[in-house]
């Protein structure tokens, strides 16, 4: 075979890559919705590769729940610190304070929903244009449907049946005053792909996603992290056992998985072993068969 | 896993109901690519619609709306990984109206997947999308000749769908064109080599798809860098530093290359090739990286860097094959924004020069309206010059949209002749 072609997470990488730069130039204002999972960590650091020797020229937005993993905003600082960018932070509390947003009631009551809100409110008040997303189509059938610029109107809103057609690598972000775009520069990684590059580019992540001992009560078929959100039910009982997370998302709602995988090269043997998707444990996509859709219509990550 | 492990990228067509969606279901089924909660799922549902089995087409078919109407409208993308490789389906949909939605799915392809009903054989959708994956010049075509299982696994009905075939492609830029009889729905030629059609010599299709030939999809000989922005850190140890950022969209970029920057002409040597990882000594399709010159000169985003010795045209005038996607018609010599690489220009669409008629694959020279699904061929001037190759040498250079100034939208695909 010929020297000159790339392997699949070499093409993975600079599609991502082309995408990104893609974005810078047909933008004016564009972030990285930074959540502090995996995904969003990877989109940074092919953000990195993107513009280097530049720094990345555009700032990294959280939305914050106020439902974190104490571990997640330790490593986001970090992450800010390191690459010299600025951070925008969406706030959910404020947005309740606010009286944007009601607070969801009950035991299985989660920020998740009203994070729209405050997403869409981030958006517009810094006037940006284009929010660039580690959405991958593997995760859910929903997402499987995502172009990668991604038009929503002017209230936020995604329509998946009058999406504009994607063709070759000819990207049009053109789009009105007050409309926004969402980018998915690794739109065709799949969960597996994302660890073996983390894995191959020793990414670092946060020590979430490693085994470690923890507290955890058992619900809806997964380890809850014990914390000062989480209301007992008599039956329930917190234990110590020594998980990892799949996916980071509230602290309220990400359920841990047993395991023994400390390193990059165990989680990545893991996960290879699956037999289960890793938004499985999420307890915001269980509520219904087209949960993702219908909050991606509204204007979601 | 292989650390040489190739992507190929296949598109599914054929009409309704021929088995697309299943077809796909059974690829990730039988390898092992499909979760067991992903399977629960979809076997609830199947059993809530009345279904006996599993209905394996619910894997693909994502939206609320495809799901209750069981249909695909837009493309969905699903991906696997064998020992051998790591694939991106673009599962599209088959209606008519949709047929934009092929396109898209097909641009990129690798490899078209054409499914074809034993008991109906060809049919005039059948040749629309072969015609289109001809027009895309998708390297490699599979007709799947789907529901053997409903034709006695009969091998005079396969042959004679081949020839069927084999009749209006001879008239198509095909090269590579292979037949697989098949039952999606059973699984025999899919992943596993059916007991059923012992006649059949031929490799199932997953073998087929992981041993294709695919390196030489790539043009490795025109070598082209269509610039997408400059880099200039201004920081520390990079004061002087002016790179510019593409991906390579064909042939081969050395250091020391002489260059031509086009359309101003200037010329220059490339001085480096960098990525945040190394230096590197070239740097060949589709790769990204930044490129330093060894002279100041102005180049912005549009511009392309060509080697001095192989370039493309520039040029206002262009002969383009253009496939219509939106549902508002073309206005007479409206002008509209192209986009090609990296290059925005301002464009109208001078003359409609003929129109394909879709089910007999012929010219037709009075009617000049372009509306939704149509293909014609037209003559398109721009403001200013685009650096441009044929689309049949090159996918990335000889490849065009338009975009409505007045809505934004993608209207229009086109491939330079
Ligand atoms: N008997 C038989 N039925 C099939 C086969 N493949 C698909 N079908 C059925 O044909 C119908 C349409 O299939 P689907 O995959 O949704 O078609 P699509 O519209 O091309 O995606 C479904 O009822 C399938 O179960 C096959 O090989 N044999
Ligand atoms: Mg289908």
């Amino acid at each position: 075979m010929s020297k000159y072609y790339l392997n699949y997470l070499d093409e993975l990488e600079s599609e991502a890559i082309f995408i990104l730069r893609e974005v810078w130039a047909q933008f004016e204002n564009p972030v990285i919705m930074f959540s502090g999972g995996k995904d969003s960590i990877l989109v940074t650091h092919l953000a990195k590769k993107a513009f280097y020797p530049a720094k990345i020229p555009f700032p990294l937005m959280h939305v914050d729940t106020g439902h974190n993993f104490p571990e997640t905003i330790q490593f986001r600082d970090d992450v800010i610190e390191d690459l010299g960018v600025k951070l925008i932070i969406g706030s959910v509390q404020e947005s309740i304070d606010d009286g944007r947003v009601a607070e969801e009631k009950g035991k299985n009551a989660t920020r998740n929903a009203l994070q729209i809100t405050t997403l869409l409110d981030a958006i517009e008040s810094n006037k940006i244009d284009c929010a660039i997303g580690g959405g991958r189509r593997d995760e859910e059938k929903a997402r499987a449907k995502e172009r990668f610029f991604s038009h929503r109107d002017d209230f936020g809103q995604w329509d998946p049946k009058n999406q504009r057609p994607e063709l070759w690598n000819i990207f049009n972000g053109k789009h009105f005053e007050g409309e926004h775009f969402r980018a998915f520069p690794i739109s065709n990684w799949t969960e597996m792909d994302v660890w073996n590059y983390i894995k191959r580019e020793n990414i670092a992540i946060p020590s979430l996603y490693f085994a470690h001992e923890r507290e955890v009560v058992w619900r809806q078929d997964t380890w809850i992290p014990n914390s000062e959100f989480l209301i007992l039910e008599d039956h329930e009982e917190v234990v110590t056992k020594k998980i990892r997370f799949r996916t980071l998302g509230d602290i309220t709602i990400t359920g841990g998985d047993e395991s023994e995988a400390d390193t990059l090269e165990k989680i990545a043997t893991e996960v290879a072993g699956m037999r289960n998707t890793e938004r499985g444990n999420r307890s915001d996509d269980k509520r219904s068969e087209s949960a993702m859709e219908d909050r991606k219509r509204q204007g979601y990550f | 896993m292989l650390d040489n492990n190739q992507l190929l990228r296949f598109t599914t067509a054929g009409s309704v109901d021929d088995g697309k969606s299943t077809l796909i279901g059974r690829l990730l089924y039988d390898s092992k690519s499909i979760f067991e909660d992903q399977l629960e799922a979809i076997t609830n549902t199947s059993k809530k619609k009345g279904h006996k089995g599993v209905d394996l087409a619910l894997f693909t078919d994502g939206l609320k709306d495809e799901r209750e109407q069981g249909i695909t409208i837009d493309v969905a993308y699903r991906y696997f990984t064998t020992p051998k490789r790591k694939f991106i389906i673009a599962d599209t949909p088959g209606h008519i109206q949709y047929t934009r939605n092929m396109v898209t799915g097909a641009s990129t392809a690798n490899v078209a997947t054409i499914l074809i009903d034993a008991r109906h054989g060809v049919i005039e959708q059948t040749k629309r999308h072969a015609f289109i994956a001809s027009l895309l010049q998708i390297p490699h075509i599979i007709v799947c000749v789907n529901k053997m299982d409903l034709v006695d696994y009969s091998e005079k009905v396969y042959n004679d769908i081949v020839r069927q075939f084999e009749d209006i492609s001879s008239k198509m830029l095909v090269t590579d064109v292979r037949f697989i009889p098949m039952s999606a729905l059973d699984g025999d030629n899919v992943v596993n080599k059916s007991t059923n059609m012992p006649w059949y010599q031929g490799a199932p299709m997953l073998h087929t798809l992981e041993t294709m030939h695919i390196s030489s999809d790539i043009n490795k000989v025109d070598a082209r860098f269509p610039v997408q922005t400059v880099l200039r850190p201004q920081s520390e140890g990079f004061i002087d530093y002016r790179g510019y950022a593409g991906r390579v969209a064909s042939g081969i970029f050395r250091k020391g290359d002489d260059i031509t920057v086009m359309p101003s002409g200037f010329t220059s040597k490339i001085k480096s090739i960098d990525t945040l990882d190394a230096a590197l000594e070239e740097a060949h399709a589709p790769m990204s990286v930044s490129i330093t010159l060894e002279d100041d000169i102005d180049i912005s985003r549009g511009d392309m860097i060509v080697r001095s010795n192989n370039k493309p045209e520039a040029s206002q005038d262009i002969e383009v094959m253009l496939c219509w996607l939106n549902n508002d018609s073309a206005k007479p010599r409206a002008k509209y924004t192209i986009k090609h690489t990296s290059n925005d220009q301002k464009a109208m669409i001078k003359e409609v020069v003929y129109k394909y008629n879709i089910n007999t694959l012929e010219r037709v020279n009075d009617d000049k309206e372009l509306n939704m699904n149509d293909i014609c061929k037209v003559k398109i001037r721009t403001t200013k010059p685009l650096m441009v190759d044929a689309y049949r040498e090159n996918r990335t250079t000889g490849s065009i949209i338009l975009v409505d100034d007045a809505t934004n939208e993608t209207v229009a695909a086109g491939m330079i002749v």
